[in-house]
């Protein structure tokens, strides 16, 4: 089955948040830096939205990221591309931030959930 | 409509065999994956539940994660965040992936495994190291929330899309393929049964010809009795 070779590699969670939350992500273990690669993205109110548009993309299409961390907040920036993402791998988890509570109305899973009950 | 379509066939019985074949073969395959698809449905029915559940555990655990961040930046100093991030060398939390499967369909689950050693430990050597290393900990319960999270929702999104493939496939079946086979066996009985009308005329036809023949030869036969002494001119022959 091709699907196992997708998934097979898989071993690494990126982030892309604010300061605090990628810094309490990286607390737990889940950076990885290689060379210049680094697995997680630090966005403040000067990080350039076509800076996290790229983050997003590179580690959308890395072969060994499973998860893609995104706070809501920053999520929202790029709605657009998150929205239309719909691949398994990797997947992405809106996470909430220390400045933004979570919203469940605006996750682009449980938007699809709700769009599929109807409600 | 392509609904009543008849496949392109020539009407024999053997055709007609075949198609009553294919057309048990097609309910079978009909009703095996309706069930597919109820239990597929159900399982993710349960997913959906579970994700909803788990999003809100997941916003409750990381107020309390960066809560104890910012008890870390007040007694280890806020340059601390620059410390954590130029010190982070390789990724000792790792995800990996097995499968699970549910009526055919493989679902991967993540599951957390820690690797090489803690890149954190000398981070707040100078003051804060408690604090440190207990954020740590509550961070790695959040992520591990995060990645039961990630699994469910990696879930979601396949069982969705398999569920909706099967589902077409249902509908195809039910409203395309063996509607077309049901036309199909009408129109060969329907041709069968003209031959067969047409053959049986065509027979009477052919057998009240015979007859016909038959009795006009018999006539015919009896009617020009051949007398050679009486309708040959007898000419003279002279020498």
């Amino acid at each position: 089955m091709n699907a196992i070779s997708t998934y097979k590699d898989r071993n690494f969670i990126a982030v892309i948040g604010d300061e605090d939350s990628v810094t309490g992500l990286l607390l737990a273990g889940v950076g990885h830096v290689d060379g210049a690669n680094k697995n997680f993205l630090v966005v403040d109110s000067k990080t350039p939205l076509s800076k996290i548009e790229e983050a997003f993309i590179e580690f959308t299409k890395r072969k060994d990221i499973a998860i893609i961390l995104i706070n809501q907040h920053i999520a929202e920036y790029i709605r657009q591309l998150v929205d239309d993402y719909d691949q398994a791998f990797p997947t992405i988890l809106e996470i909430p931030s220390k400045d933004h509570p979570y919203d469940p109305e605006k996750d682009s899973v449980l938007k699809r959930v709700q769009r599929l009950f109807g409600e | 409509m392509s609904g009543n379509q008849r496949l392109n066939i020539f009407p024999t019985r053997m055709a007609l065999t075949l198609m009553k074949t294919k057309l048990k073969g097609a309910q079978t395959g009909h009703s095996l994956l309706k069930r597919k698809s109820e239990a597929l449905t159900k399982r993710f029915r349960t997913i959906v539940h579970k994700i909803e559940e788990a999003k809100h555990k997941m916003s409750k655990i990381m107020q309390t994660a960066s809560f104890s961040l910012v008890e870390v930046a007040y007694i280890a100093g806020s340059d601390i965040n620059y410390q954590v991030q130029e010190s982070v060398k390789s990724a000792q939390f790792r995800v990996r992936t097995k499968q699970e499967n549910v009526s055919g369909v493989m679902l991967p689950a993540f599951e957390c495994y820690t690797e090489g050693a803690n890149a954190f430990e000398l981070t707040g050597l100078g003051r804060g190291g408690q604090q440190i290393q207990k954020c740590k900990e509550t961070y790695v319960k959040a992520v591990e929330t995060l990645v039961e999270l990630a699994s469910l929702q990696t879930a979601f999104v396949i069982l969705d899309e398999v569920i909706k493939m099967t589902n077409r496939r249902v509908n195809a079946i039910e409203y395309i393929i063996i509607p077309r086979i049901e036309n199909t066996i009408k129109y060969i009985i329907s041709e069968l049964d003209e031959q067969d009308l047409q053959g049986k005329k065509k027979r009477d036809q052919q057998a009240a010809d015979k007859e016909r023949a038959d009795v006009s030869g018999e006539i015919s036969q009896y009617a020009q009795p051949v007398d050679l002494l009486e309708t040959s001119d007898d000419n003279d022959i002279i020498f």
